[in-house]
């Protein structure tokens, strides 16, 4: 999960790294009494999670309160790449002399932490990566060695920090450490990083993701999910325990395991180009067991997307068995009665697949079609969309 | 031959008391797997009866290996246990350590990994798997044993159920390994590991590579194929549709701005003169071609 800025920014606070006194708004009166209550001059900031918010307007000095509102009221419900503007962040106004990065992450390729910090803050990291690489230091971070004071020091002396300022960036990156490993973060990131001209180091702005398998060690997490962002198709199918992702598509999908679904999306497109340019409407993951509940559930969902124009159910029975999932759709469908009325292609593969298909086909249900393979299955879904 | 496993392997199932461990120890043994014991911390010194076998169980990995000369553990531990679980592997210097457990927080596995790195006696496989299996000789983990037998191809894969698929797809050749290696952000085996360990394997002549959006693992396989791989490979990606930002299914599943993408891996594996098919059966039939069966 990524979370916003002033979430961000909380969490640095809980864990000593140096922040501006902040408050959040979502109306333009809350950002005044947020601009009286932070006080002096403020910056407005508009809450999105996505880059590129200063160049797009969402980001404005406001000189007093009256000033604050005025900003605030033209950022709140701006459009910034396709994402609302619902909140913002009334932050202390900061004079600003040095701008730095500094960033610990989990590095995939090597399969370990990375510790990422440049002298050249406050653009894009990926630009300085590119143009001017000698100023970004990366370097790698042992799990279970971690970052006290004394690798801390090393290793902002290997990024080059200025002397006046390496002890103080020092001791933010050892609380920037214990940020990521006590709330199990996979990105933490401050950028910028500023000297302020009193000679203070003060995280700006931040990036923080957060490991969705950890949230049992953090029920606390919870709280921070922007529940009115989500699609409203994702939120049903979270409530029932689907992994579901919402799609620009027609062609509902319903299969099990994450990398047979990711390939039925894949399939059904490549079979949609023939008809229009037909797409997959979402993802959805039933998982080893497909119950007759889980079945209905999802099919619920699916068909809840007006969207949608046909559903594929494209299982492998590995250890499920076929007759398992058939005897699912056939009960799904008694469940929903009148409401399915898209057709369903079904196409069931794998252990007991005889008899998972002897039981669709006894049903005979008008919306269910029966096909052999996945290829063959996907172009019909995709030609039904087309219909 | 196969790879990392074999028929004199001697399993031990971590987890076994539990449901999910009772029911493929179960699976396993059905398949012929030499399943020698069980660790539950607690429970040591109690035994379980499945299916006519009778199963030790032990409080640690070391006393299970001591006891039963088990080389292969197999992890069934849920999430919050299962950092300990492998820990306690590593110590006992087990040989193989596959993990199927799906949702442990990557600081555990980055942390375990870098621990089995530090030791240096332990191979790790997954987490969030579904093990591997060299059809008739032996199953470690829960991918069916009933799909297809042995054979001259090797499989590599990120997901189980692509697996099963490719699998099902060339039941009539066969198989000397497939390894589902896993599909969260760290995992103990890469592509890597199991192309060059199927490079080195007399049994395999030809490979199954696949794989899906999310990190660099493809790129980097694809660049250690030009160099080392001389049998012929085969690849799949998925996650073409997949868009940016969002987790699919697999914790790992995630293009992260323009990195990680379907795209970017097939182009990779095609520019090290890997064939990529566009479905699973098109990826099935290049291999058929190239085997000319």
């Amino acid at each position: 999960m990524d979370l916003y800025e002033y979430q961000a920014r909380d969490l640095f606070e809980k864990h000593g790294v140096p922040v501006l006194p902040a408050a959040i708004a979502t109306t333009a009166d809350e950002a005044e009494a947020a601009a009286i209550k932070v006080g002096g001059k403020v910056v407005v900031k508009a809450q999105v999670k996505v880059g590129g918010r200063g160049k797009a307007g969402g980001v404005k000095l406001a000189v007093d309160p009256a000033d604050a509102r005025e900003k605030a009221s033209a950022i709140l419900g701006m459009d910034i790449k396709g994402h609302e503007v619902r909140t913002v962040m009334i932050a202390a106004a900061a004079p600003i002399e040095s701008e730095y990065y500094l960033a610990i992450l989990l590095d995939r390729s090597n399969r370990t932490f990375l510790v990422m910090a440049s002298v050249a803050g406050g653009m894009e990291i990926e630009e300085v990566a590119h143009t001017a690489p000698e100023k970004l230091a990366k370097i790698p971070v042992d799990s279970n060695v971690g970052i006290d004071l004394a690798r801390a020091t090393e290793i902002i002396a290997a990024a080059k920090f200025p002397a006046d300022v390496a002890d103080q960036v020092a001791s933010v990156l050892v609380k920037l450490w214990e940020t990521f490993v006590s709330e199990d973060a996979t990105l933490v990131e401050v950028n910028p990083l500023v000297k302020t001209s009193d000679g203070k180091i003060i995280a700006l702005d931040g990036k923080v993701t957060l490991d969705d398998n950890a949230g049992f060690r953090h029920p606390d997490h919870e709280a921070l999910v922007d529940q009115a962002a989500e699609n409203a198709l994702e939120a049903a199918a979270k409530a029932k325990n689907l992994n579901y992702v919402k799609l620009e598509g027609q062609v509902g999908i319903i299969g099990n395991g994450a990398g047979l679904v990711m390939s039925t999306l894949d399939v059904v497109a490549y079979a949609g180009e023939k008809f229009g340019g037909v797409r997959p409407a979402n993802f959805l993951d039933i998982g080893g067991g497909a119950s007759a509940q889980v079945m209905a559930d999802g099919l619920s969902i699916i068909l809840g997307d007006k969207d949608v124009k046909s559903v594929f159910v494209n299982v492998f029975g590995g250890i499920t068995a076929c007759d398992a999932v058939a005897n699912g759709i056939v009960q799904a469908l008694e469940l929903l009665g009148a409401q399915a009325t898209k057709p369903i292609v079904v196409r069931l593969d794998g252990n007991n697949v005889v008899e998972g298909r002897a039981i669709l086909t006894a049903a005979a249900h008008p919306l269910v079609e029966q096909l052999d393979t996945m290829d063959g299955a996907a172009n019909r879904a995709a030609e039904l969309a087309a219909k | 031959m196969s790879i990392f496993i074999n028929a004199d392997s001697k399993i031990i199932v971590q987890g076994m008391t539990g449901s999910e461990g009772t029911k493929h120890t179960r699976r396993m043994l059905a398949s012929g797997s030499k399943v020698v014991g069980g660790v539950t911390p607690g429970k040591g010194g109690q035994s379980v009866e499945i299916d006519g076998h009778n199963l030790p169980v032990f409080n640690t990995v070391g006393e299970a290996m001591a006891a039963t000369g088990a080389n292969v553990s197999v992890v069934f531990v849920p999430p919050k246990f299962a950092k300990a679980a492998v820990v306690d592997a590593i110590d006992a210097a087990m040989p193989l350590v596959v993990v199927i457990t799906e949702g442990i927080p990557v600081h555990d596995s980055a942390s375990f990994y870098a621990y089995s790195l530090t030791k240096g006696t332990t191979r790790i496989i997954g987490p969030n798997c579904p093990g591997l299996i060299s059809p008739g000789k032996s199953n470690v983990g829960i991918i069916p044993a009933n799909i297809t037998g042995a054979g001259p191809i090797g499989l590599v894969s990120k997901s189980g159920t692509l697996t099963y698929q490719m699998m099902f797809e060339l039941r009539d050749i066969g198989f000397s390994t497939a390894v589902g290696i896993g599909g969260d952000p760290v995992v103990g085996t890469t592509h890597i590991d199991c192309l060059r360990a199927f490079q080195d394997d007399p049994e395999t002549e030809a490979i199954v590579m696949i794989g899906e959006i999310g990190g660099d693992a493809e790129e980097r396989a694809a660049a250690f194929i030009a160099e080392y791989v001389t049998k012929p490979v085969v690849g799949y990606v998925a996650g073409f549709t997949a868009p940016e930002g969002k987790t699919m299914g697999h914790a790992g599943a995630i293009v992260s701005g323009s990195s990680g993408t379907a795209q970017g891996k097939k182009d990779a594996l095609e520019a090290a003169g890997v064939k990529v098919g566009q479905t699973p059966s098109e990826t099935a039939r290049l291999l058929r071609a190239i085997m000319g069966r």
